[in-house]
């Protein structure tokens, strides 16, 4: 399930920015560990971000994103004490939803 | 080590297939992004990666904006930010092209959304990162070399 992520979302003048951290190994499946065996690649393939039930955001991560990643971006609309969820999944297949509200 | 060829000889035949089915017309770029775009993240170079986007040859364009530093000292955590002022922007993607697989991640802005996003990408060397947006089905770029110093090259 993988640990919480951070999220913080504050509306101003009627765009509401959200950043996220997301608490993840983001192994590439390039690095290999002390005996020399490559260790597999375990990274977030998809994540979805949601203002109510529209989605505001969809992307797709390669390997090439950073351990614990960041994402911040804005979307029109939203107000205080609405509730935005972010969610993501990962190439095992693991997957973890969590929301903020909005302020 | 031969388990290992195999897989590049895979997935390199994979995007060359894909790529030729998305040029032929017979799956379109928009349905291959449904799911995970496994032979974009795939491809090794730029021009492989566009192709499996379906971005043929990006126009350059001033209302595309790459942020970042100009010199990371740890090619790990690499601040970068894309956001274009082009109208009815509906993707953005972010391309460090020196990286293995060229392709670090991409954005679908449902409309509302701002073209303005920020993350943290890996890089392996010094290279030229590339936003790519796609807005009105036409394809456009920005580039910026971002220098990384660690593992002491010095770029």
């Amino acid at each position: 399930m993988g640990n919480p992520m951070k999220i913080r979302a504050a509306a101003k003048d009627g765009v509401t920015e959200v950043k996220v951290l997301i608490s993840h190994e983001m192994e590439t499946g390039q690095r290999k560990d002390a005996n020399g065996a490559v260790i597999p690649a375990w990274f977030i393939t998809e994540l979805v971000a949601k203002h109510g039930d529209k989605v505001v955001l969809q992307s797709e991560f390669g390997t090439a994103v950073s351990k614990n990643p960041y994402l911040a971006f804005k979307f029109k609309g939203g107000a205080k004490g609405d509730k935005v969820s972010v969610s993501w999944k990962d190439n095992k297949g693991d997957s973890r939803t969590d929301e903020a509200v909005v302020n | 080590m031969n388990n290992q060829r195999r897989n590049v000889l895979k997935s390199g035949t994979g995007a060359a297939v894909l790529g030729a089915l998305a040029a032929a017309g017979i799956i379109k770029p928009g349905v291959a992004l449904a799911d995970w775009n496994k032979a974009a993240f795939e491809a090794k170079s730029m021009a492989d990666t566009l192709k499996a986007l379906g971005a043929g040859a990006p126009v350059e364009s001033k209302d595309v904006q790459v942020t970042g530093p100009d010199i990371a000292e740890n090619g790990a955590v690499v601040p970068v930010g894309v956001a274009s002022s082009i109208a009815g922007t509906t993707m953005v993607a972010i391309l460090v092209e020196k990286n293995p697989n060229a392709l670090a991640a991409s954005f679908t802005l449902p409309e509302g959304t701002e073209a303005n996003v920020q993350t943290r990408v890996k890089m392996g060397q010094t290279s030229n990162v590339y936003a790519l947006v796609k807005a009105g089905g036409k394809f456009y770029m920005a580039t910026k070399e971002i220098k990384v110093t660690l593992g002491g090259c010095g770029g």
